[in-house]
């Protein structure tokens, strides 16, 4: 289910945790393979939970737990969007706003050709740099306006 | 004097590397009282002399925590940074991993010695991917130049520290759902007692602190305990990372001495942005009570003077709000937060948060009574003081401190069908 | 001990008590939830908050442990308001349904909700709406109603040893759910039933049948296993319409297993018996009591007449005392000694050696404090559900190391320490070479205790490194200290009990415990197998035992609630010696194709509609009352016994009650003086033993499933749903298929001298080598012995 890359990525994770507590990389697990698919299914979910050894309702407490893991298919692009108090402070709806026009969708959607989903956030810690929006998780943009959007938005392919 | 403890590297290029940390004498601490077998105790008088309060936004004396670790424990003992932030307004623990990992290491490394820890995790905030990558570089380094591992320093001292990446809840930052994140479990708070010191992670005796108090070590090892407090205030020992964000010119960090008057802070920030009045301020990070212009004006960023002002210095997350904020769509906004990001465990936050934010919904949308604000009131009291952990409090925070310093404003929602800053 | 004052009481309590065992302990009722006295302390509900001195907040009772001088007030202004808050929270997302809701009239919700009084809901938002979720055919749920107490999720992990169920998403969307759409698997599962506090999980079978009001509440026995566990059968109409754990600490704790619990749906099933019947002509037809009972008496007086050693008198496992006792004083009046209950034995060598009755040799909260455990040849699960739970108690909270010698590797849900899994027939070879290493330990002389025939054999054995692990452990060495006067115990489960040669098993277990000094006991494979020993339903000195009386078929049988070819360690056997013989009375619950060469069917009463005593495995001595009068025409076994003995004409059958027949005996003496003196696990003498090798032969293991172990559970739906219907097929692993040549998901065709079925073939690696795994159910009857040689070819 999962390519050998990123079974030693798991492998990897689990070396931090004391033998017995294989359970602790679990959170890690679950990026992992969400990085690998695009989200999380219930058969990735039970397949990282079987790596484990864990119970496979463990593994989905974690996975329905936690804001980041996506229990359903998005778009090759996730971005998500904080709106909150520091964000919205610095107009972070002018952000959002623009964003939906541009690509014609809400928050929460995902764009026809499926290329594009937007999601609303909440405080990613990095309030010195808002407005702001993450892509897939991984990659953060800072101190947007609509027009360094419209720039990042070119950039995706 | 600004940047002199956790931001010591930030003017020097590559302010994060190893070279550039090692350049001003890093790790040396370390070496010194590793090598130099210096007693346990010793540290932890240094660390209680320097009135160093936790930054995690509790403020618990931080050389008084340490002395709860049991000194003797037949096994592994744990040793936790904090670096979860994730309270609206925070993000000063990012820059630290991000501009001097190797402090925090070292700072890690000198409690672990001190601690008797054997193995640390550093748990950081889900959102921020590459600073989470670039922290696992550091741990690299640090552990290829041998400041992380087995016998350092050719000594019997072993430590072994890990990046723990969080993916995405706000709860993770209180210091037990923490552990239980580590543990592999969702972020559901423990009941305390009992605390961390004797049941952590795994069980273990494990001791947690913020990320800002552990990269404060090393320069209070190095210069003593004293030095350290000299550069604050009376019960507020040493420098502080404010974190200002909002309406302001210049948002971002600032390490400047505890005590620094807010008005100093705010112009280092440039000042209130688009030449506007200042209106109001919630100075430690959203769960702080909010303080009105005046009130804020006129105080110092210190534990007392704040908390004499009827606020308190929480993470040091200074959230700057200009004249044209409406304070009730504003506490919409931090009433759907805690509403969304409560762990769901107990009741009074759970069914609490939700009826919270579905009031002050209700008003915003134009369907508010004059009722609701004392049942807003009322809820969050029956809230305060009967959850788990903190953030049922957190969430009374707010809507009690926004109606009670801005009540002419929700009235007029409620009477109006619509604000009175905004006019919307 | 501390003293510690709650409002206004002085009260003593140990160190590390919590607020609310304290209370608890003097009567002072502290509203709760989430809190139970068996499960961790979750502190999640918030209804037991409390006022204590110096405390500016309200502290949760539950968790917070207590210390010397707290003054603890639960009625203050400040505990209530806290405690009104708390309810006013809970309420406000919770449906107010009360009047369709099945918890409604036992609900803890709705009764303290009562206590904090209706105030009118200042909430004016919308209520949450929870999906439901099947979790299977024996839990019903309403998930709305759920309050997130995690009761249910902490008993599945904590006490039932596996964790299926979990509280999943987070804040006001958590939600109580098992893994998607599986089924709650645990065989403890109706539990979560009594712990949900509200109406979220509610008992499917019993679902929308009756009111909790409308319901008679009568004590009883379970009548599953050899537990002893005490239930409450709840009853209108003179119907059970459902059955309840009832508290008793020291055998069910506040549990009961899901066959004690829903078995009843057995009891008013279809097949009930509810009138005499007779074949004539090959028909059955309808008779009365007295032509049936007069026909039967003549019949037998016939055969007795002629050769009272022509009567076979079987007795089932689940039958009380008193029927034993009747039906073997029947048999002796009639001059016949050939009388048994031990119908799933194949092995009798021992009979004559025992000093005593065999029986668990402990009692049942001993084994939780046990350092070191041998099980030999028990599937726990199946076996003893709520026993097991004693076993897991011991590893996770004594450190305790358990031990098994099985020939299936399932799994009992809590860490095994040292493991063999072999055939049934190594399992000989594996005890003999514990023995040897137990020897080289302890520093007994062998000489001194051991038969020189054994010591001969002994001699030849070669240890296994997992034989000496074991005997290590049982000798108290451990891998980092050693245990100096370790608590040990080593127990025979049902497999051993039905193995054929449990005569040496037996020997060697004994003798590796007396070695140890460990406690030695044989797990009760029903739920009164150490009663009908007591009452001695057992063979006269020289006469036949169950399997002998079947094996040289006899002329008459008389069975009391068998049904042979379910209930006799040879299907193929029992039908072909009831089919030759020329008259078969059946005393039954339920009509039965396992009876079509019955001649006469007599209707008598389970236990739940008959009075009688059982005796669970640790010897305890049970009686209970009928819970519901006899359905239809039947009548309790010992009365319809009785009137057989009188219409014989035999003496000593005047019994006006069952009471009566139990003080016959216990010869007037109370019955757990007399069980004391009895109660033995020793033998006279040891048994010669070789070690034998049965290379190139495949053995069956043959067992009874959970949900197959008498005619009352086999007759009940919904556990038979929650079985799956999942015990038709022949098990092997994956190296064995491949060496015989055979794949899984085919059928194939499995044969036992000179019988054969059709079942389905499957992989699992939990069956040893040179074994197939089939279970004892009506698609196997024309099988025979439970571990006899057996072949399985493809079907071309
Ligand atoms: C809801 C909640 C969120 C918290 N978030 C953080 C956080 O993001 N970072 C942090 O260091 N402490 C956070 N804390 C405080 C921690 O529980 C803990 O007190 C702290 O990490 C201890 O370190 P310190 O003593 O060095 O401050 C939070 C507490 C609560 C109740
Ligand atoms: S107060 Fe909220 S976040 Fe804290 S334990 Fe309770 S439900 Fe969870
Ligand atoms: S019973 Fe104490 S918090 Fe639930």
């Amino acid at each position: 289910m999962l390519s050998q890359e990123s079974l030693a990525k798991i492998d990897r994770e689990l070396n931090k945790y004391p033998e017995d507590h294989r359970q602790s990389a679990v959170m890690s697990s679950l990026r992992i393979a969400q990085d690998e698919l695009g989200w999380l299914s219930k058969e990735t979910i039970a397949f990282v939970a079987d790596y484990l050894r864990i119970p496979a309702i463990a593994a989905l407490e974690v996975a329905t737990f936690y804001n980041m893991y996506d229990l359903a298919p998005v778009g090759k692009y996730k971005i998500t969007v904080c709106t909150n108090i520091s964000c919205m402070l610095r107009e972070s709806d002018r952000i959002v706003e623009h964003l939906e026009h541009s690509l014609g969708i809400h928050m929460g959607e995902t764009t026809a050709d499926g290329k594009v989903t937007l999601k609303e956030g909440e405080c990613m810690g990095c309030c010195g740099g808002a407005p702001l929006f993450h892509i897939n998780n991984k990659e953060m943009c800072e101190h947007l306006t609509p027009e360094k959007v419209d720039q990042i938005l070119e950039g995706l392919k | 004097m600004a940047n002199e403890v956790c931001f010591r590297t930030l003017h020097l290029p590559e302010p994060g590397s190893l070279a550039t940390y090692r350049s001003i004498g890093g790790y040396e601490t370390l070496r010194r009282i590793v090598t130099e077998k210096v007693a346990a105790t010793e540290i932890i008088n240094q660390v209680k002399n320097s009135g160093l309060r936790g930054r995690g936004g509790a403020g618990f004396p931080t050389g008084l925590k340490w002395s709860f670790m049991p000194r003797y424990f037949d096994g592994t003992k744990y040793l936790v940074c904090n670096t979860d932030e994730g309270e609206p307004g925070t993000f000063k623990d990012r820059d630290i991993i991000r501009y001097n990992p190797h402090q925090l290491i070292e700072g890690m490394c000198i409690a672990a010695y001190t601690l008797g820890a054997r193995v640390g995790y550093n748990y950081i905030h889900g959102e921020i991917w590459e600073d989470y990558v670039s922290f696992e570089k550091a741990l690299d380094d640090a552990r290829a130049a041998g400041f992380l591992g087995e016998n350092l320093f050719g000594t019997s001292f072993c430590f072994d520290l890990y990046a723990h990446h969080g993916y995405g809840a706000y709860i993770c930052g209180e210091e037990t759902a923490l552990i239980e994140s580590i543990e592999g479990k969702k972020g559901q708070p423990r009941f305390k007692p009992p605390f961390p010191a004797s049941f952590g992670v795994f069980g273990k005796p494990t001791n947690v602190n913020n990320t800002e108090s552990y990269a404060s070590i090393p320069y209070i090892i190095e210069h003593g305990g004293q030095a350290f407090a000299d550069l604050g205030v009376h019960n507020s020992g040493g420098t502080k990372l404010f974190s200002v964000s909002g309406h302001v010119e210049r948002p971002g960090n600032f390490e400047v001495n505890m005590g620094t008057p807010f008005a100093e802070l705010l112009g280092l920030a440039g000042g209130v942005w688009r030449g506007r009045q200042l209106k109001a301020v919630i100075p430690g990070g959203a769960s702080t009570p909010v303080m009105p212009a005046a009130v804020v004006m006129a105080a110092n960023m210190d534990y007392d003077s704040l908390s004499k002002a009827g606020s308190s210095l929480g993470a040091g997350s200074v959230i700057v709000m200009d004249e044209s904020t409406c304070m009730v769509q504003t506490l919409k906004r931090l009433s759907y937060f805690f509403f969304e990001e409560s762990c769901g465990q107990c009741t009074p936050c759970r069914e609490g948060t939700g009826w919270l934010y579905r009031v002050v919904k209700r008003i915003v949308d134009g369907q508010g009574r004059m009722e609701d604000l004392d049942l807003l009131t009322d809820v969050s009291h029956n809230i305060s003081g009967r959850t788990i952990c903190a953030l049922g409090d957190a969430a009374a925070t707010p809507v009690l401190s926004f109606i009670k310093h801005f009540r002419p404003e929700f009235e007029y929602y409620i009477q109006h069908g619509r604000s009175m800053v905004t006019g919307k | 001990m501390l003293k510690i004052e709650i409002d206004g009481k002085e009260v003593e309590v140990e160190h590390g008590s919590t607020i609310i065992d304290a209370a608890d302990k003097i009567g002072i009722a502290i509203p709760r939830f989430c809190y139970h006295k068996k499960l961790s302390v979750a502190a999640n509900c918030r209804m037991c908050l409390v006022q204590v001195e110096k405390f500016a907040k309200p502290l949760p009772a539950c968790a917070t442990p207590v210390s010397e001088g707290m003054k603890i007030f639960t009625r203050s202004k400040s505990a209530i308001e806290a405690q009104k808050s708390v309810m006013e929270f809970l309420l406000i997302n919770h449906p107010l349904d009360c009047p369709i809701c099945d918890q409604g009239g036992e609900c803890e919700l709705q009764d303290i909700a009562v206590g904090y009084g209706g105030v009118k809901s200042r909430y004016l938002e919308a209520k949450r709406v929870v999906v439901n979720k099947n979790i299977g055919p024996l839990i019903s749920t309403d998930m709305t109603r759920c309050i997130q107490c995690t009761r249910c999720v902490r008993y599945l992990k904590e006490i039932g040893g596996m964790m299926e169920l979990g509280l999943v998403g987070r804040g006001e969307h958590a939600e109580i759910t098992a893994y998607v759409d599986k089924s709650v698997a645990s065989e403890l599962s109706g539990n979560i039933i009594d712990l949900c506090p509200v109406g979220a999980l509610t008992s499917k079978p019993f679902r929308y049948s009756a009111r909790s009001w409308e319901l008679i509440h009568r004590p009883s026995i379970a009548a599953h296993d050899g537990l002893g566990s005490h239930i409450e059968v709840q009853v209108k109409n003179n119907r059970v319409m459902r059955v309840l754990p009832r508290e008793k600490e020291s055998i069910n704790e506040c549990w009961i297993s899901d066959r004690d619990r829903f078995s009843y749906e057995g009891l008013n099933s279809v097949d009930r018996l509810t009138t005499p019947m007779i074949k004539q002509n090959g028909e059955w037809r309808e008779a009365d009591w007295k032509s049936a009972l007069e026909y039967v008496a003549n019949r037998l007086k016939v055969v007795a007449e002629q050769d009272a050693n022509d009567l076979g008198f079987l007795v089932s496992l689940n039958s009380t005392m008193e029927e034993g006792w009747l039906t073997k004083k029947v048999a002796r009046g009639l001059g016949c000694g050939n009388v048994d209950h031990r119908l799933r034995r194949s092995d009798f060598r021992l009979d004559g050696n025992f000093q005593g009755t065999p029986w668990m040799g402990c009692n049942i909260p001993d084994l939780q404090a046990m350092d070191r455990v041998l099980i030999i040849g028990s599937n726990l699960r199946n076996e003893h559900p709520l026993l097991t739970t004693r076993l897991r108690n011991a590893v996770k909270m004594n450190e305790a190391e358990l031990s098994l010698i099985n020939p299936l590797d399932d799994d009992p849900l809590t860490p095994v320490a040292h493991k063999v899994i072999c055939s049934p027939n190594d399992m000989v070879n594996i005890l003999l070479q514990v023995l040897k290493a137990v020897s080289g330990l302890q520093r007994l002389s062998l000489c001194l205790c051991l038969p020189s025939s054994l010591l001969k054999t002994l001699e030849s054995v070669e240890v296994s490194e997992m034989a000496t692990r074991i005997a290590m452990s049982l000798a108290g060495h451990g891998t980092s200290y050693d245990l100096v006067s370790p608590k040990v115990g080593v127990f025979l489960g049902n497999i051993t009990q039905y193995h054929p040669r449990y005569a040496e098993i037996y020997t060697l277990s004994e003798a590796i415990a007396s070695l140890n000094g460990a406690t030695f006991g044989v797990l009760s494979e029903s739920n009164n197998r150490v009663g009908l020993n007591l009452a001695r339903a057992l063979p006269q000195r020289g006469a036949l035992n169950a399997r002998t009386m079947l094996e040289q078929p006899r002329r008459a049988y008389v069975l009391v609630n068998v049904e042979p070819e379910l209930d006799c360690h040879s299907a193929q056997m029992a039908s072909k010696a009831l089919a030759a013989a020329d008259f078969v009375v059946a005393l039954t619950t339920h009509k039965s194709h396992a009876l079509r060469d019955a001649d006469v069917m007599l209707p008598i009463a389970p236990f739940t509609e008959t009075s009688g005593s059982y005796t669970s495995m640790e010897g305890r001595v049970q009686s209970f009352a009928a819970a519901v009068k006899p359905l239809g025409e039947a009548r309790p076994g010992w009365k319809v016994l009785r009137v057989l003995g009188n219409l014989l004409g035999l003496e000593g059958f005047d019994f006006d009650s069952s009471e009566q027949v139990k003080n016959e005996i216990f010869d007037g003496v109370k019955p757990s003086r007399v069980v004391w003196n009895r109660l033995n696990n020793n033998l006279s003498h040891l048994l010669e033993i070789t070690s034998q090798d049965k290379s190139g032969v495949l053995q069956r293991i043959g067992e009874f499933p959970l949900y197959q172990t008498d005619a009352i559970v086999r007759r009940a739906p919904s556990l038979q749903k929650a079985g799956k219907n999942d015990i038709a097929f022949a098990a092997m692993n994956s190296a064995m298929l491949e060496n015989l040549g055979l794949e899984a998901g085919k059928t194939v065709r499995v044969s036992q001298s000179g019988g054969s079925c059709t079942l389905p073939l499957r992989c699992d690696e939990r069956v040893p080598d040179a074994c197939v795994r089939v279970p004892v159910c009506s698609d196997t009857v024309a099988l025979g012995d439970l571990f006899g040689d057996i072949t399985v070819e493809a079907i071309l």
